[in-house]
């Protein structure tokens, strides 16, 4: 794990990159987190891989409510050799939650970030296919958010729709 | 929300939304020669998928052009459950994700939630957690084992696996009071200290199962037709593979050792002698013949730990975190405000965010938990490897038989309860 100085090391190289990719830098639980624009994320987890970190092993979605920018999203990156870890994330605001894809250089992203904008609403542009995953395709809304209720989901059977029922609120 | 769908229009416009997901023309689609290419849909309850996939295949005559894989069949929502139940609480939905790696579950979400907490486990806690974890790993593997032997159309397979993985579900039971779900991994430690003569209980078992997995190889390993449908077949490189996301014995089939439980030790796993099984071609052969392995290393690590198994608590002595023991409840007020606390609301755990992997049978199991301070999650996300290493299917059976996608699909292993969360 990549210590408080070797975090900072490395961010500093970031920043010499690109001044404006590096918004903050966070040790936490023996563990290095990077925020970085939104607009730098392709560029950065590029240039991440070419210093070891060469596996992208999860791509995951948050809800910050109430703070702002609402939405974030998580890149774990592992050096297989160095045996190191370390967290990329970026935060969007709500009303313009548009992303880069990392999909074109790390495959692996597809499916995560499709769940992602599943479930959060954020969108990768520059995916080859960005549809709901798990949810159905024609759901309205994005259940993981956390002003998004639990329970109380209406459920269609095709046997009702089929008689011309409606469901019960 | 809207909900109403009776109007014909309605009606018939979510059918055209339904058939956009299924009949749209494939991407990469080629014909070599002039044979006409046949969209076929493979699921989702055929018995082949191992659950509800659902799998839209393009053919060209019996080769697979390509493949998608529709999923969410299975889709409970575990994940925004889990926020609205307090940290102690959550353990038994997490668990129900992957339902064949449930102490896996279990121990990635209480080990992020106790790198929140800053927990101290005692040792014995540790050493229980591998024990069943690797019980754990085992009886996975037998599962797949036979349901793969079955696919193959060895139908003997799966009830000498169904019977050695009973004996496990006994063990389980006997420790926890459930065969599956457990619920034994706490936040802190373990629920429950191991009953008396179990130790003894796995011994018999350890000692049995190396002979039982000799049966199972000598069974498939030289049966001419087990080695023609995987031998060579539908190989992928470590290359892609690892830009795929995919790790578990997908992985080390194709030559890579990677192993959380060597490369990153944790729960003690640094204390045991155990070696990491891989192949050389990253076929399905190496797939079989990896995980066949695994199950002999797992029997050697229950062995050391049950040897090495430490006196001591099994679960932490934080009041705050783990409940007190029930003989106090009659004589400590203090042990009383705890239990009480603990019961109602649940413990606190401090602000922040941990991603913490662990080695599932089927790769890392990353368990991502938000906290906001209060007692309950504010987001739980589990990195399953079933899901992601299910985007491997399409590169692995691009231009094989769809016999071989069967196969195939019985190597990759994925538990549709782990994808559809």
């Amino acid at each position: 794990m990549p210590d408080a100085v070797g975090l900072e090391l490395l961010a500093e190289e970031l920043r010499e990159a690109d001044a404006a990719s590096v918004i903050d830098t966070l040790h936490f639980r023996d563990k290095g987190t990077i925020e970085v624009s939104p607009a730098a994320i392709r560029e950065t987890l590029a240039r991440l891989r070419s210093k070891g970190f060469s596996a992208l092993m999860s791509v995951h979605g948050v809800d910050y409510y109430p703070d702002e920018p609402r939405l974030g999203v998580h890149y774990e990156l592992l050096d297989m050799s160095a045996l190191d870890r370390l967290t990329i994330k970026l935060r969007v605001a709500l009303d313009d939650p548009v992303v880069e894809s990392v999909t074109p250089d790390w495959p692996t992203a597809n499916h995560q970030e499709r769940e992602i904008y599943d479930m959060f609403g954020v969108i990768f542009e520059g995916h080859p296919d960005l549809r709901r995953i798990l949810m159905p395709e024609d759901y309205e809304g994005y259940p993981q958010r956390r002003d998004f209720p639990i329970g109380g989901e209406p459920v269609m059977f095709t046997v009702d729709e089929a008689h011309g029922r409606t469901y019960p609120q | 929300m809207s909900t109403e769908i009776t109007t014909a229009d309605e009606t018939s416009e979510y059918r055209k939304l339904e058939e956009s997901i299924t009949m749209e023309p494939l991407e990469r689609v080629r014909s070599e020669g002039d044979q006409e290419l046949l969209t076929l849909n493979m699921g989702p309850h055929h018995p082949a998928t191992h659950g509800v996939l659902r799998l839209l295949i393009t053919l060209d005559g019996e080769i697979v052009r390509d493949l998608k894989p529709i999923i969410g069949y299975v889709h409970t929502g575990i994940e925004k459950t889990a926020e609205d139940k307090s940290y102690w609480k959550a353990i038994p939905v997490i668990e129900r994700m992957d339902y064949l790696a449930y102490y896996f579950n279990a121990y990635a979400f209480c080990g992020a939630t106790e790198a929140l907490l800053e927990v101290e486990i005692p040792p014995r806690a540790q050493y229980l957690r591998v024990i069943h974890m690797e019980l754990n790993r085992i009886m996975s593997h037998l599962v797949w084992l036979g349901t793969s032997a079955l696919d193959l159309g060895a139908m003997s397979m799966f009830w000498y696996c169904f019977r050695d993985r009973e004996l496990i579900l006994d063990l389980f039971e006997q420790s926890s009071g459930q065969r599956m779900h457990t619920r034994y991994i706490q936040v802190g430690g373990v629920a429950e200290d191991i009953p008396v003569g179990w130790a003894e209980k796995v011994r018999e078992f350890t000692t049995q199962m190396p002979s039982r997995a000799d049966q199972y190889k000598a069974i498939l390993a030289n049966n001419e037709i087990v080695l023609q449908r995987l031998r060579g077949v539908c190989p992928l490189g470590e290359k892609e593979l690892l830009e795929l996301g995919v790790t578990g014995p997908l992985l080390r089939a194709a030559g890579n050792p990677w192993d959380l439980r060597k490369a990153m030790p944790y729960s003690s796993y640094d204390h045991f002698d155990f070696k990491i099984p891989v192949g050389t071609e990253g076929d399905n052969w190496d797939r079989f013949a990896v995980r066949v392995a695994e199950i002999y290393e797992s029997v050697k690590i229950i062995d050391q730990a049950l040897d090495g198994l430490p006196e001591g608590p099994w679960i932490s002595e934080d009041r705050k975190v783990a409940l007190p023991p029930r003989h106090e409840l009659a004589t400590s007020m203090e042990a009383l405000i705890h239990h009480f606390k603990l019961v109602t609301e649940g413990f606190r755990v401090p602000p922040g965010e941990v991603y913490f992997p662990v080695e599932s049978p089927r790769g890392e199991l990353g368990c991502f938990v938000r906290s906001d301070g209060s007692s309950k999650p504010a987001r739980v996300h589990m990195r399953d490897p079933s899901f992601v290493n299910l985007q491997a299917t399409a590169p692995m059976t691009e231009g094989a038989y769809i016999a071989d996608l069967i196969a195939t699909l019985a190597m990759l292993d994925p538990v549709l309860g782990g994808i559809d969360r």
